[in-house]
């Protein structure tokens, strides 16, 4: 089975406030509010680790969720996040960048 | 209905989080303007150390908007690292400069930088008004050719208008400027008093009729009879309000690493040089008096009718000896608008 990687855009700001994260895309100042489960892939999105690792590592061990449906979630969330522009997707490893 | 940006700052306001900081990286500046109220000496600038730790202090407080400014920012020969290290701790990074020191490669690198925006302060469509109020010959043209470079990038630019008698009539020009070249226009009608308390700066300032046709100008407020209606009485939801976001959710680090509520706003809070920026923001007395600021707290504009509307600057009400006071300044606007007086003013009447 393929992998996914991602990585987040350079052209973002993001801060993790309480449990949510607030990431604004800066080519049009669209704000968005990632809630606790999006905020954990969006930090653990460096580009080379497979979004089935960091699933299985953050997201299935640390919240009450079978790996199946947490990986099909995730895959929804990524999508929508890379039409958004703020979070870049791929089937290989991209290179890292700073948090 | 609320935005996620007013959700977010009213957030940041109860958890006490400071969203916004606005860091001047010098006091030094290549322009001579004369309104400028800050000391163009070098007092001994915070280092290129000093501010990635400041930086990383702040990104760990939560700070998400950071306002990069000066003098002239660009001036600091270590401001792009300044600025690449605001970018990598994921600040949302606003420049404010006059542009002289960007061409088309300083431009470039800002663009590789993702900045959110950045503010050029064009005070006239004329070069003998403009640069006779930066007193630098040549400053117009550079200044709109580093705006120009700026968007050629995809950057997002705003000329700021800075309204004082010398160039009072200019503004519709440089708005129509701001259009034609694909930037913002922000229009500021305040002049505020030197740092140092000197007051004689407030002379350069637009009144009576030029402000009141400024405030009336429906290309500047939108809808005209909205904005300058007669105000409704405030009700508990204003006087509870908090009167603005300095010292709440937002403040000023000068370039020596004094914090202020805002930049316009110098009441001594701490420096950042001393204390870690979290300590001075959680536990800084002057912050915590200003912070328990409610509007039904201000003696005079809690009873004042413009009170759910006034654009009233806690700073300039500060300077003038207050900060729980009106500010004059603030009471002009809100009477030019309306055509009704401040509750200040119609004390001061009385007491004639």
């Amino acid at each position: 089975m393929k992998d996914t990687y991602i990585r987040r855009s350079a052209d973002t700001a993001a801060r993790r406030i309480g449990d949510e994260t607030m990431v604004l895309a800066v080519a049009d100042s669209t704000l968005f509010s990632l809630n606790e489960t999006a905020s954990v892939l969006w930090e653990a999105a460096d580009g080379t680790t497979p979004l089935r690792t960091i699933v299985e590592n953050q997201i299935v061990a640390g919240f009450a969720v079978d790996s199946e449906t947490a990986y099909r979630d995730a895959l929804e969330l990524v999508a929508e996040l890379g039409r958004r522009g703020i979070l870049e997707v791929a089937d290989q490893p991209l290179e890292e960048r700073p948090k | 209905m609320i935005s996620l940006a007013e959700e977010l700052n009213a957030k940041a306001a109860d958890a006490g989080i400071p969203l916004a900081v606005h860091l001047d990286l010098t006091w030094r500046c290549n322009e001579r303007c004369v309104h400028c109220y800050l000391d163009h000496d070098d007092q001994g600038e915070m280092t290129l150390a000093e501010i990635r730790r400041l930086l990383e202090e702040l990104a760990a407080a939560g700070v998400f908007h950071l306002t990069l400014s000066g003098g002239e920012p660009l001036l600091r020969k270590d401001f792009f690292a300044i600025v690449g290290r605001a970018r990598e701790l994921g600040f949302n990074v606003k420049l404010k400069t006059n542009g002289i020191l960007i061409r088309s490669p300083e431009a470039a690198r800002l663009r590789a930088l993702a900045l959110d925006s950045i503010q050029i302060s064009i005070y006239s469509h004329r070069p003998e008004i403009h640069d006779a109020i930066t007193r630098v010959n040549g400053s117009l043209a550079r200044s709109l050719a580093a705006a120009r470079f700026l968007i050629a990038q995809g950057l997002r630019v705003k000329l700021a208008h800075v309204l004082m008698r010398q160039n009072r009539g200019d503004y519709p020009e440089v708005q129509a400027l701001a259009r034609d070249i694909g930037a913002g226009f922000v229009l500021d009608p305040t002049i505020t008093p030197h740092l140092n308390g000197d007051r004689s700066l407030l002379a350069l300032g637009v009144a009576g009729e030029d402000l009141r046709r400024v405030l009336k100008d429906p290309e500047l407020i939108g809808n005209a009879g909205e904005f300058c209606s007669p105000p409704a009485p405030p009700d508990d939801a204003v006087l509870d309000a908090r009167p603005c976001s300095a010292g709440h959710s937002a403040c000023y680090i000068s370039p020596y690493g004094d914090l202020y509520p805002c930049v316009q706003f110098p009441l001594a809070c701490g420096n950042v040089r001393k204390q870690p920026f979290q300590e001075i923001w959680r536990d800084s007395a002057p912050l915590q008096e200003v912070r328990a600021v409610r509007i039904r707290d201000l003696p005079v504009c809690s009873t004042c009718v413009h009170a759910g509307s006034c654009t009233r600057c806690p700073g300039l009400a500060f300077m003038e000896g207050n900060f729980r006071g009106p500010s004059a300044a603030d009471c002009e606007k809100s009477y030019l608008r309306t055509g009704i007086l401040s509750a200040a003013m119609r004390r001061a009447a009385d007491h004639r």
